[in-house]
């Protein structure tokens, strides 16, 4: 049965596994990268927006840009400008500045100063956050985007990079969607996790790790999405990789696997390669095995 | 002198620089002050161990709507105002969304009954104490909470403008950053040399030059991986203020939350290096 | 009655749209007359939270008193629940189909959501 007759069907079919990490630099990228190598035909998505690092391995071919257009910013005419100062009493961001001019990187576009300015000098001007692109990659399409330095709204962006995802996921006939996530837990985190059926968390075994997979366990929870752990770098502290893994059982989070530090994820990266295709017999079969479970979980989800 | 220690990319070092060059710092008598504006994963306390003695709930505005003054049906202003969908009209009273608030006050101003007036809601705390002699601040933003930058703010007023304050920052380049780097006299960018490290490095230099916030950078696991960053750095002029080697002992005791200084043999050295090279950017940019 | 089911298309033989926030639309249905039209939802589409608020009160708009979706979060539950628009949930195959569903009496009005938020 062609995708395209039962678009409901395949709707359901689609599973999302979104890799976060809550501390950054434990290897969220590098492990994406590596899964995009293996499993199922899928579409992957960089929800990093803030610092998007997925295409420099996966070296996309961008079939198509769209401009990123969100939320509002102020602008005060200077021509129509009085001089009232009402805009700058009433803004909360400290986004006006004694000249009667908007900081732009502070302004949340509100919409209290256009609201209050007598002379119309303040307007609420459309917001041009940044750009995304569908590409196409050796491991599928991917969706990936660029928001524009100091702009807010990484939420948004997520969500349209994730439905973008979703959708060329439906068209191919794709069972999986593989979403890279940004580091912590706030709006963009939680805008990469909404629906997702399976949140990955890479760890490694230091003390702010473990003191953030605990935050991001939390943050799981709170929206109800499946929690699978990675423990990368493990050979830096037995102690503390043990201490997650029993933090896990006790939790009742699936371990997904450990990976070792190894100087192959760099040496991969420099070359723009997955840690799978620069070393397919050692990491790659470790990753392997990962994938393995984590598929193995979906399925178990999915009946 | 406020330091805010920023990157682009996560896990580079930020926390491990703030920590051993406030260590450095404190043993060599100077008054320093730090914070820890990584709201949602707040880490430099494991490093520093504070004695925290005051903890600050941070509340933002939230609208309440007097039923009573309210005309419902007949208005819907405030829903229709809203630019962040934190209000609606519904069965003739207006229903208010908490979480999707920014507290920006434009209901309240707007409504022409008057009806609306400021409730607040908790975004996390602040805590405060010291490291021995030196001030220590930090926040924790209540879990699901979207919003830190007001509770970045907090921290920012809570803590102590000594001699020399350094500001930990979360990683990215967003809003949040923007708050912890508002004010920044200097900001020092810790990276780490491979082609994620780099990329990152040049999104948050193009933040700063935005900004107009001088800045330097310093090189994070030195020889991990190769020399792009340092290459960089020539091509555009942007000064190294110093390098702290990629090293198994450094990374294991980090791992157990402990600090270099004092526990890695040479490291000290580094941050001293470090402070050398930032003092005397600072005092170029001042001549 | 009226009754709104979150809709992929415009038509009886579009797919229902699983999503309640983002669905891409409503067809609106009066079960008296039989006439159906189409409320457009793509405005909601691209927010990042509150799409489940702004679906409600647009469905409130339309006098629907009841709807027919997939799932629903908790922020648009209270919302329909103020507006006394009871909520089908589970809802698949076409809006011709899950509308049957509904007057066959096979589907329970849902006393809780079913989903966390930001779906």
């Amino acid at each position: 049965m062609s995708p395209a007759s039962k678009p409901n069907k395949n709707a359901k079919a689609i599973q999302e596994v979104v890799v976060i990490s809550g501390k950054g630099g434990t290897g969220k990228t590098s492990v994406t990268a590596a899964l995009a190598a293996l499993g199922p035909k899928k579409v992957l998505a960089d929800c990093d927006v803030d610092a998007a690092d997925l295409h420099l391995v996966l070296a996309p071919d961008n079939i198509r840009t769209e401009d990123f257009i969100a939320g509002e910013r102020a602008f005060i005419n200077a021509d129509a400008c009085v001089g009232c100062g009402l805009c700058l009493e009433h803004c909360r961001y400290g986004a006006v500045s004694a000249q009667f001019e908007i900081i732009n990187e502070n302004c949340e576009g509100c919409g209290v100063c256009a609201f209050v300015c007598p002379e119309d000098a303040a307007v609420m001007l459309p917001r041009h956050c940044g750009v995304w692109h569908i590409a196409k990659t050796r491991f599928g399409s991917l969706v990936h985007a660029r928001l524009g330095v100091a702009e807010e709204n990484s939420g948004k962006l997520v969500t349209t990079v994730r439905q973008a995802a979703r959708k060329l996921a439906e068209e191919q006939g794709a069972s999986l969607i593989l979403t890279d996530g940004p580091p912590g837990i706030g709006c963009p985190v939680i805008a990469s996790l909404g629906g997702a059926d399976l949140a990955l968390a890479v760890a490694e075994p230091t003390t702010s790790a473990l003191h953030d997979l605990k935050r991001v366990h939390d943050l799981t929870k709170h929206f109800d999405i499946p929690l699978m752990v990675i423990i990368n770098k493990s050979g830096i502290n037995e102690e503390i990789t043990k201490t997650i893994g029993d933090y896990c059982k006790d939790n009742g989070v699936e371990m997904a696997g450990t990976l070792p530090y190894d100087n192959a994820f760099t040496q991969a990266q420099i070359r723009a390669l997955s840690v799978v295709e620069y070393d397919p017999e050692g990491r790659g079969r470790d990753l392997l095995g990962l994938w393995n479970r984590i598929q193995a979980r979906l399925d178990q989800d999915n009946q | 002198m406020r330091i805010v220690i920023a990157s682009g990319k996560g896990g580079t070092g930020k926390t491990t620089v703030v920590a051993n060059l406030a260590t450095y710092l404190k043993l060599s008598g100077l008054n320093v002050s730090v914070a820890d504006c990584d709201v949602e994963e707040p880490n430099l306390h494991l490093f520093l161990n504070p004695r925290l003695d005051i903890e600050k709930t941070t509340t933002v505005p939230v609208p309440k709507v007097d039923p009573e003054r309210c005309t419902g049906d007949d208005c819907g202003l405030c829903a229709q105002l809203c630019r962040f969908k934190a209000l609606i009209l519904m069965a003739g009273e207006v229903m208010v969304f908490a979480e999707l608030c920014h507290g920006c006050g434009l209901c309240t101003l707007a409504c022409p009954e008057k009806a609306i007036i400021e409730d607040s809601r908790i975004i996390g705390v602040v805590r405060s104490g010291m490291v021995g002699c030196m001030p220590f601040t930090e926040g924790e933003l209540r879990i699901g909470e979207a919003m830190s930058p007001p509770l970045i703010e907090a921290v920012k007023s809570a803590s102590p403008k000594n001699e020399v304050e350094l500001i930990d920052c979360p990683p990215g380049t967003s809003c949040p950053v923007i708050k912890s780097l508002d004010g920044a006299d200097f900001s020092v960018l810790v990276t780490e040399p491979t082609p994620f490290g780099l990329h990152d490095l040049d999104l948050a230099v193009q933040t700063l030059r935005q900004l107009r916030i001088p800045f330097g950078v310093v090189i994070n696991r030195d020889g991990m991986g190769n020399s792009c960053v340092h290459d960089y750095l020539e091509r555009e002029g942007i000064a190294l203020l110093g390098t702290i080697p990629h090293s198994l002992e450094a990374a294991q005791a980090y791992s157990r939350g402990q600090l270099h200084v004092g526990h890695v043999q040479g490291f000290e050295a580094h941050y001293a290096r470090l402070w050398d090279n930032i003092r005397q950017q600072i005092g170029e940019i001042h001549s | 009655m009226i009754i709104a089911i979150s809709s992929q298309g415009p038509g009886l033989e579009s797919q229902v749209d699983p999503r309640f926030g983002r669905a891409a639309g409503f067809v609106v249905v009066d079960t008296d007359s039989g006439k159906h039209s189409y409320s457009d939802n793509e405005q909601n589409l691209q927010l990042a939270q509150g799409a489940g608020i702004q679906a409600a009160q647009n469905v409130a708009k339309t006098g629907a008193t009841a709807v027919i979706t997939g799932h629903v979060g908790p922020k648009a539950y209270l919302a329909l629940n103020k507006g006394n628009i009871q909520i089908f949930l589970g809802a698949s195959g076409t809006v011709a189909e899950s509308l049957e569903a509904y007057k066959n009496g096979t589907m329970q009005p849902a006393t809780s959501p079913d989903k966390q938020g930001h779906w």
